[in-house]
């Protein structure tokens, strides 16, 4: 029986959750003995036509061509994955979507006349239809393999919603905001990582995305108790996630600008 | 039941250590980690919060020193000995695909042996309630059973009650009642030492290996001074709230307390009774093998109510009033007893600092004034 084929694409993006995928050692000779790898241009140049079973999408559209190539990718894959912030809401670089890119490309660039882009960037699912969204900036290589194996034995993958805080408390981390006034977006995000930087004592910076019910407001509410200004609270829903609707819709209520 | 008791002094604590460690025990008690006291393994009586207590507020927790070198002048750890009983993780099995199925190839891991050191009184009761929750009557959960029929209690009198504490009013503290092997009470005054007295068999052998002097009048009168100024506490759940609140399933004001919950599943997770947990399968890339898991889960995640078509509990409102009608109202029912302790985690450990006395009192008020006679 062939084995599945499973291509690897990448949209403007870091490549970090392409990494993620070479970084998973052990198992990724068991991920190559499940699958065949017919298109991973960042592990080889060698590539197998479509169409293909399993696609990961890495990164956001935020050129013309990247929009025409994504509707390729999509006719030729059977279930289309994507993953990371990049993919699911148009990652950092979303940024631009709260100002003129004009602007940008002027300051950065000292010819701007070769640079052809779009005024957004934005995730995969605003252009085509999407079988599931993996979260992480970049994704956690364990719910990776997971996606993997859920997708080859035809079962749902364990990828909770719920917040963040639920794996801080799991882990025995001391909530970080509770302990020492430390703003951090652990109850608005979705678990994932593992409860990262509350362990080693930072506020949670949102790598994950919304989690299912993202009472934002609410958080906003008690980071301004905390004496967060109105910019600060605006800028910390607008990270790697900042395309995302809930923390773009809290972070426009605080941006008084 | 023994009444083995007498005094050890503080710098003879080690002594407890090594009776514990001779009998295969890994100690965990309260020590200072992250900003807060909380619960973990101990070397030894260095590792003790000497000199350190704690002030709780609604979504706010802070360290403060204290000068008289007190190792259990604090209220409750962050936490609580939940953890220990009903892990947050726990392997149920592992399986192997056969020609015809699967066959398990290992169960659940050991239980480990372990001495609880400073449990406080709302937390003993905690303990009670976990009991009858996963050991009361008609089944009975290995994992828990394990590793409770391992546990070594050394129960902690509570010198003062924190401004979260509410123990009195649920009638779990502040005086240990709950079985504990031995209640310890720490006593300041002249010179450092420590009452112990058995609470059981193993208890009393416990004791008769350690260098005890015999305890005076002088040291059963400051325990009960203790209990009686842990007993003065400013916060209460107001009375009659479980049949108070199975009125107010369809009140407005659940809106409101939603409006302020984060669903993040902060204090069920705190709450030492909480005890939902969620199975999760995992499967290895091939199919050849594949895990169960036992996670803790949370009424607060909408996969907590999912059936076929989706969940039952879309809304915050709902899923607040699942937790809180249950740990106070329904709990009765369905175990005859509360399922709150009155420690106040959950208020503490709420990042927007809800307040469950509060918003109780805020819901008995409603309904005193619709069932006045009930008062």
């Amino acid at each position: 029986m062939p084995r599945p084929k499973l291509a690897v694409w990448k949209f403007s993006s870091c490549d970090g959750c392409q990494l993620s995928l070479l970084d998973l050692e052990d198992e990724l000779m068991a991920v190559a003995g499940a699958v065949e790898i017919a298109y991973f241009l960042e592990a080889t140049r060698a590539t197998a036509k479509g169409p293909y079973d399993i696609s990961l999408v890495e990164g956001s559209i935020t050129t013309a061509h990247d929009a025409q190539r994504i509707q390729k990718v999509r006719k030729q894959s059977k279930m289309l994955v994507a993953i990371g912030a990049c993919a699911n809401s148009g990652g950092i670089q979303a940024l631009k979507n709260f100002a003129d890119h004009e602007d940008f490309i002027r300051r950065v660039y000292a010819r701007p006349g070769y640079i052809s882009t779009l005024a957004t960037s934005t995730g995969i699912a605003d252009h085509v239809p999407v079988d599931f969204e993996l979260r992480g900036c970049p994704v956690n290589k364990h719910q990776l393999v997971e996606v993997l194996t859920a997708a080859l034995s035809g079962r749902k993958p364990n990828v909770p919603r719920y917040a963040e805080c639920m794996e801080c408390k799991r882990r025995g981390t001391v909530c970080v905001t509770v302990a020492r006034g430390e703003p951090c977006l652990g109850p608005v995000v979705q678990a994932g990582c593992g409860g990262l930087c509350p362990a080693v004592g930072r506020g949670c910076y949102g790598c994950f995305g919304p989690m299912e019910t993202p009472n934002t407001a609410a958080l906003a509410a008690r980071f301004a108790d905390l004496g967060r200004t109105p910019a600060a609270i605006r800028d910390g829903f607008r990270l790697f996630n900042a395309n995302a609707e809930a923390f773009r819709e809290e972070g426009d209520r605080h941006d008084q600008a | 039941m023994s009444t083995a008791s007498g005094i050890l002094s503080r710098n003879d604590l080690s002594a407890l250590f090594d009776a514990l460690a001779a009998r295969g025990l890994e100690v965990i008690g309260p020590t200072v980690s992250e900003g807060a006291i909380v619960l973990a393994p101990l070397d030894g009586p260095d590792a003790l919060p000497a000199g350190w207590t704690d002030v709780q507020a609604p979504g706010a927790y802070r360290l403060h020193p204290r000068d008289d070198g007190a190792l259990f002048g604090h209220t409750t750890p962050v936490g609580g000995w939940k953890r220990f009983l009903h892990p947050p993780t726990v392997r149920l099995f592992q399986a192997a695909t056969t020609a015809d199925g699967f066959t398990i190839t290992e169960g659940a891991p050991p239980p480990p042996r372990q001495a609880f050191l400073g449990v406080r009184a709302c937390d003993l009761t905690a303990i009670t309630r976990l009991d009858a929750v996963f050991q009361g009557n008609p089944f009975t959960d290995p994992i828990y059973a394990g590793r409770r029929a391992g546990a070594f209690i050394i129960a902690v009198t509570c010198a003062q009650a924190g401004p979260m504490c509410f123990c009195a009013s649920m009638d779990s503290g502040p005086d240990l009642r709950a079985p504990y092997d031995v209640a310890l009470t720490e006593i300041l005054e002249s010179d450092h030492r420590f009452l112990l007295e058995a609470g059981s068999a193993e208890g009393a052998a416990l004791l008769a290996d350690l260098p005890l002097t015999p305890a005076t009048d002088r040291d059963t009168a400051a325990r009960d001074r203790q209990i009686t100024q842990a007993a003065d506490q400013t916060r209460a759940l107001p009375p009659g709230t479980a049949e108070r609140l199975g009125r107010m399933l369809d009140h407005a004001h659940w809106n409101a307390v939603a409006a302020r919950c984060l669903s993040c599943g902060n204090c069920t997770m705190s709450c030492p009774t909480c005890f939902c947990a969620t199975v999760e399968d995992s499967s290895s890339l091939d199919g050849a093998t594949a895990e169960r898991h036992r996670v803790w889960d949370s009424c607060f995640s909408l996969d907590f109510s999912y059936i076929h078509g989706g969940s039952v509990r879309e809304s915050g409102a709902s899923r607040y009033r699942q937790w809180m009608t249950h740990k106070l109202s329904s709990w009765h029912d369905q175990f005859g007893t509360s399922g709150c302790v009155g420690c106040g985690r959950c208020i503490t450990w709420c990042p927007v600092g809800i307040d469950i006395t509060e918003e109780a009192a805020t819901f008995a008020a409603v309904d005193a004034a619709r069932h006045p006679v009930e008062a």
